[in-house]
């Protein structure tokens, strides 16, 4: 809502002196969030006077007709002699009243005016147009004064057209509809300064039998007042006063034409929407009803439009001729001809509004204000008020008919406690500042039955400690004990409010879940990954680079009706295109050789039919089947960590050379992420999108019933995912799924310490090339029983020695017994169990055996 | 080896006179000194101090001696070969740290050789501000709660008194979530969740009154991103209902934030402001943590931080609307609660100069590393 001063002014009389921006820091104060404080005509300065052109003679010659005028400025040049002006416009006629601005004159945007020599004559100042002045963009002729502006030649035009203001913009909050007004904002300001409001909704009107249109609303809950005035005789080529032009334009809307004008600035005035038609196309009665299936109605912008049975519309004999509240229809519209105007004010049903403005996608400056709630009241004095400016302005003869039809619905009563509102703010309010603050909003307060008097300071009777509020008719959003209490609150003062330090109880820190997620981060940060946060939104295509086969369970994706932007309109399943997409960036802004890593959730569109989440009651609790049934409609949304990486995991150096990233680093990378859960990881080859067939792991976890948890994938990634994404070849990735790994996490207990002398024992074992480690190492860790303490793989040797496809696997194994120094004997008999167990499971020999 | 010699034999020896074994001692002592290496030392050692030095030869005499003379001449040759065993020492020593002192030069290194080995790693700084913030909270005795990002409409909106047309539920830029049983993308109840605010409806039917929870997590708007925007940014929700809380329970709360995260002695203001899940409302700003106010109305001196303005809006606050309650199940009898929500991205930004959020969502290598593993 943008407000002129000059308009606030009428209505509250803000000393001269107030600086617009002390008003809006007090208006700030009270809830209105000022945004901006415009200064309109900054840096205009001089004489500026309405000027009458006498005559003018055209100067041929040149690129255009030039027309050198007389022109007549009273006084204000201290001769009274007529100014000689040269101008270029062709728009005037002698006669006209113009805006001069005389030598010494400064222009907004420090253009100044001087007598100069010009097209061959003395040029003594210049003729203004709108644009010049500050006052629009229109550069297409002179302003010319609009006949009966009242002004004399040599008048000032600096207050006549409104040029010296200043501009509040401010962003109205959804509960104050009322400050999408002048009248309300003159409210606030005048509770700000403790001034007098006067009213401009205080119109007399007559309330009589006689209608000026038959209407009638049909349905309950639609419409709760309905009111119509007309005019006849409008002249349609009555112009708009400058005044009027000129808080429209300030109020930021354009001047059409005067009937349209005029809707828009009692709209901005009161607050009140108003409709305009040209009578003499109504067919009938209207009636207010909602929309029938099928219907449709061409509206005010040429659009074929077609009603939903939630729309409330205004009919005719024709069918419907507008959509209430929204827009009108093209056939009933108010054109330059029209001479007999019906103007409707009513009060419309906020939530239908909402919901029709949203579906046709029609938001304006009406139905902002219908969504907000207009004053229940209004409707009788805005339409008076517009028909009396119509006649006033467009010399129109008032009906003196009022329909007015009143579905109202009961006024609002909120018992309130006095002290309600000091508990909310945590401070004590004395009951007279909390009666002055509802008498200031404009409710009426009850005590006993009996309104309570606040015009003069009010003691509550002793005992007295409840009344009830009802609030005003353009405050529909104060409906509980706490609106009011923030009413009184923020009257009183926001800045008063203490600080009380907080007593939360004792608690539990971070769960055991939120602590592993902090070290799984630092454990892959300090293993030199780098975590990033990619959005979750992914292309189709992403799904295909990553080879994944058409029914890859990730290709299950849950979409966005509104996506961030259309190439990627699907919520992501896998981390791992975000991820490499980020690698791919790194890559090409200079840095191949990267790692990075991703905690966050994917989002799972379930197999089954999607049952849509069901709407509850917000009256009261849900039930634990409501939201039983609730959680069911809501994806799964599992929490995964993935890393990436690509280039040299280790650079050369002079320590020698560099160490490349490969799928080891990758499978490594979930052993570290479960390592921080206590846990221990199991990898099997496996074939699995996008990875590189040969050289991708299955991570299994188990669980402690022995149930094996596939938790993910890693490895390498296909050539063609590499090449399809652009990245380093030889890339490596790791995607798991963190939440199985936060709940089979195991508590640490401490080991038995032995400090019995450990004994060596080296083993190569040769086995089938394609035997996985992992078989041979888990049958010597079975065969060397608990004296085993470590066992670790220390070479892998493919060669001419030992025969083509087979490996030979050097293990370093260490025994240790708890309670005594292992005997020769016993270090050889758990060797060679391991050794046989290893030979029985993957059929290794003892190499050199 | 040869055994002392304990016959007796009444000649005088030659090799027990005392000019003979001062000789010898002098001897020994001059090639202890002149040894310049371990090697010569050793030698010197073998020649003057070994089993056939002069000194060990004349020692084996002296049993020959009357024993009158025994003691003296005993005494003559054991202090002899004592100072001859201490040169010996003391030599060795010397030449040994001489050595040592070589080795260890001749395997220096040059230590401003840069070691880069191993890249490190960093986590992003929107996680370790989010864990910053939040751990300020814990440690007042809050507990850190979650939500899905994939939220039903009732918990993002309905729960928390945005009813399906309520202008606020307009005003949010939602994306919203197609229903995956429809050919054509329509609106299925789910929704990205457009705040951490459905979080404390959850908190709420979760868990016993009364509860103390903060809930950092990640939002979505249907914005651009530009340098202050993003479609995906993060917030921190934080919520008390207990009973008898208001405002200045708030207050307080955002108090010993702002003074733990940017500095004591901060001061807060309230604005009054609209947010259909608190009433009343507030907007939340600080004093500025740079200028502290000193650069208002000094064009001189401007502050790039808060603009000159002198406070820095952090985030939005209020009573939690008992409708909110009332959808929870609690009862606003006798509870009542506060709640704020502070963006995360803002955070960083005022806090760690952050200057775009471009920055913050391209997962640049460069911007995480700088930040390390907490901040």
């Amino acid at each position: 809502m943008r407000v002129p001063l000059s308009w606030l002014r009428e209505y509250v009389d803000l000393p001269a002196e107030v600086p617009a921006r002390e008003l809006a820091a007090k208006l700030v104060a009270a809830g209105l969030e000022v945004e901006t404080v415009e200064e309109s005509g900054a840096g205009l300065s001089g004489p500026l006077v309405v000027g009458e052109v006498l005559a003018f003679e055209v100067l041929e010659g040149f690129k255009k007709p030039i027309r050198y005028c007389r022109v007549d400025v009273g006084k204000a040049n201290g001769s009274g002699e007529p100014q000689n002006i040269i101008c270029g416009a062709a728009n005037f006629e002698a006669g006209d009243r113009v805006v001069v601005a005389l030598p010494g004159t400064v222009l907004p945007g420090g253009f100044a005016i001087g007598a100069r020599k010009t097209y061959g004559k003395m040029s003594e100042g210049m003729i203004c147009s709108v644009a010049e002045l500050g006052m629009g963009e229109d550069h297409s002729g002179i302003l010319v004064l609009p006949q009966g502006t009242p002004a004399q030649p040599g008048d000032d035009a600096v207050p006549l057209l409104g040029l010296d203001d200043h501009v509040l913009d401010i962003a109205v909050t959804p509960d104050r509809g009322y400050a999408l007004s002048i009248r309300g904002v003159a409210r606030e300001a005048a509770t700000a300064y403790g001034l007098p409001f006067r009213d401009p909704a205080a119109i007399e009107a007559p309330d009589t039998a006689e209608g000026s249109w038959p209407a009638a609303v049909e349905g309950e809950g639609i419409c709760h007042r309905y009111v119509l005035r007309g005019v006849t005789g409008f002249d349609p080529a009555a112009p708009t006063p400058v005044w009027m032009r000129r808080r429209l334009e300030l109020a930021g809307m354009r001047s059409i034409s005067l009937a349209v004008d005029i809707t828009n600035y009692v709209m901005l005035e009161l607050g009140q929407p108003l409709h305009a038609w040209d009578r003499t196309t109504l067919r009938g009665p209207l009636v207010v009803r909602l929309a029938r299936e099928g219907e449709r109605l061409e509206t005010l912008d040429h659009v074929e439009r077609r009603l939903d049975p939630d729309d409330i519309l205004i009919t005719d004999d024709s069918g419907p001729i507008n959509i209430a509240g929204v827009m009108g229809g093209l056939t009933t519209e108010i054109g330059d001809t029209s001479t007999d105007i019906l103007i409707e004010a009513a009060h419309f049903a906020e939530t239908h509004i909402a919901r029709t403005a949203r579906r046709h996608r029609l938001n304006s400056e009406a139905s902002r204000r219908f969504e907000r709630g207009v004053d229940s009241a209004l409707q009788l004095a805005a339409a008076t008020r517009a028909v009396e400016l119509l006649a006033e302005l467009g010399g129109a003869r008032i009906d003196p008919g009022v329909t007015h039809v009143r579905r109202e619905r009961p006024a609002p009563a909120i018992e309130l406690r006095l002290d309600h509102p000091g508990k909310v703010a945590g401070i004590d309010y004395p009951h007279g500042a909390v009666l002055e603050a509802l008498r200031d909003i404009g409710a009426t307060v009850r005590a006993g039955g009996r309104v309570l008097d606040l015009s003069e300071p009010y003691t509550v009777e002793t005992g007295t400690d409840t009344v009830t509020v009802e609030p005003p008719t353009w405050r529909p959003d104060l409906t509980e004990p706490n609106d009011l209490a923030e009413e009184v609150i923020r009257l009183e003062g926001y800045e008063s409010i203490p600080a009380r330090a907080p007593q939360a109880p004792a608690g539990h820190g971070l769960t055991r879940a939120q602590r592993l997620r902090r070290r799984v981060g630092r454990a892959l940060a300090a293993d030199g990954y780098t975590e990033v946060l990619n959005f979750p939104f992914t292309a189709a295509r992403a799904y295909d680079d990553l080879r994944l086969p058409d029914d890859d369970p990730r290709r299950r994706t849950l979409r966005l009706v509104n996506p961030f932007s259309d190439d990627t309109p699907l919520l992501r399943t896998t981390l791992l295109p975000g991820l490499l997409d980020a690698l791919a960036r790194n890559a090409g802004r200079g840095f191949p050789d990267a790692a990075l890593y991703e905690t966050g959730l994917v989002y799972l569109r379930g197999e089954g039919g999607f049952a849509p989440p069901p709407r509850l009651s917000v009256d009261r609790g849900p039930s634990p089947e409501e939201l039983a049934e609730l959680a069911a409609s809501i994806p799964e949304q599992p929490r995964r960590v993935a890393v990436a990486l690509s280039g040299q995991r280790e650079p050369a150096g002079w320590w020698g050379p560099a160490q490349p990233a490969g799928w080891a680093d990758a499978i490594e990378a979930a052993r570290t992420v479960v390592r921080e859960a206590g846990l221990e990881l199991t990898a099997e080859a496996a074939r699995h999108a996008p990875w590189h067939p040969g050289r991708c792991a299955a991570l299994h976890l188990t669980a402690p019933d022995g149930e094996r948890i596939l938790i993910g994938h890693a490895g390498e990634l296909h050539p063609r995912v590499v090449a399809a994404y652009g990245l380093p070849e030889r890339t490596a990735a790791m995607e798991i799924d963190l939440d199985p790994v936060e709940r089979l996490a195991q508590e640490p207990t401490a080991p038995g310490v032995s400090t019995f002398p450990a004994a060596y024992q080296d083993v190569a074992l040769v086995v089938p090339a394609a035997t996985p480690a992992q078989d041979v190492q888990d049958a010597l860790r079975a065969g060397a029983g608990e004296l085993l303490e470590s066992l670790r793989l220390f070479d892998v040797y493919q060669g001419d020695q030992i025969g083509a496809d087979r490996k030979s696997l050097a293990y370093a194994l260490r025994f240790r017994a708890p309670d005594r120094t292992l005997t020769t004997d016993e270090i050889t008999t758990a060797r060679d169990a391991a050794v046989t167990a290893a030979t029985e499971r993957t059929g290794a020999v003892l190499r050199g055996a | 080896m040869s055994a002392p010699n304990t016959s007796f034999d009444p000649v005088e020896v030659t090799p027990l006179h005392a000019d003979e074994v001062a000789r010898a001692r002098d001897e020994a002592l001059a090639a202890i000194a002149a040894a310049g290496s371990l090697d010569e030392l050793k030698a010197a050692r073998l020649a003057h101090a070994g089993d056939r030095s002069p000194l060990a030869l004349a020692n084996r005499e002296i049993g020959a001696l009357p024993p009158a003379a025994r003691a003296e001449a005993g005494k003559r040759v054991g202090g002899a070969r004592r100072e001859i065993s201490e040169a010996l020492k003391a030599r060795q020593e010397v030449l040994e740290a001489e050595r040592d002192e070589r080795v260890l030069v001749e395997e220096a290194v040059d230590v401003t050789l840069p070691y880069d080995r191993r890249p490190r790693g960093a986590r992003h700084p929107i996680t370790t501000v989010a864990e910053r913030m939040a751990d300020i909270f814990v440690a007042m005795g809050f507990e850190v709660a979650e939500g899905p990002e994939v939220e039903a409409e009732w918990f993002n909106f309905d729960a928390l008194n945005m009813p399906p047309d309520h202008p606020a539920r307009s005003m949010q830029d939602t994306f919203f979530v197609a229903d995956p049983s429809a050919p054509e993308p329509r609106e299925s109840g789910l929704v990205l969740r457009t705040h951490t605010s459905p979080v404390q409806a959850r908190a709420l039917l979760g868990r016993e009154l009364p509860v103390y929870v903060v809930a950092p997590g990640r939002t979505f708007r249907s914005d651009e991103l530009d340098a202050t925007h993003s479609p995906v940014f993060h917030q921190l929700e934080g919520m008390a209902v207990d009973r008898g809380l208001g405002l200045a329970d708030l207050r307080g709360a955002i108090d010993a934030f702002v003074s733990e995260m940017f500095g004591s002695g901060l001061r807060t203001r309230f604005r009054p402001s609209y947010f259909p899940f608190t009433e009343p409302s507030a907007e939340v700003d600080m004093e500025c943590f740079v200028c502290r106010g000193a650069s208002v109305g000094r064009p001189d001196r401007p502050c790039r931080t808060c603009g000159s303005e002198g406070w820095i809006e952090i985030g939005g606050c209020g009573v939690i609307n008992p409708r909110v309650l009332r959808a929870c199940g609690v009862d606003t009898d006798t509870y009542s609660g506060w709640a704020f929500g502070i963006g995360v991205e803002r955070t960083l930004m005022f806090a760690h100069g952050a200057q775009d959020m471009h920055d913050i969502v391209e997962g640049d290598v460069r911007f995480a590393s700088a930040f390390g593993m907490e901040i």
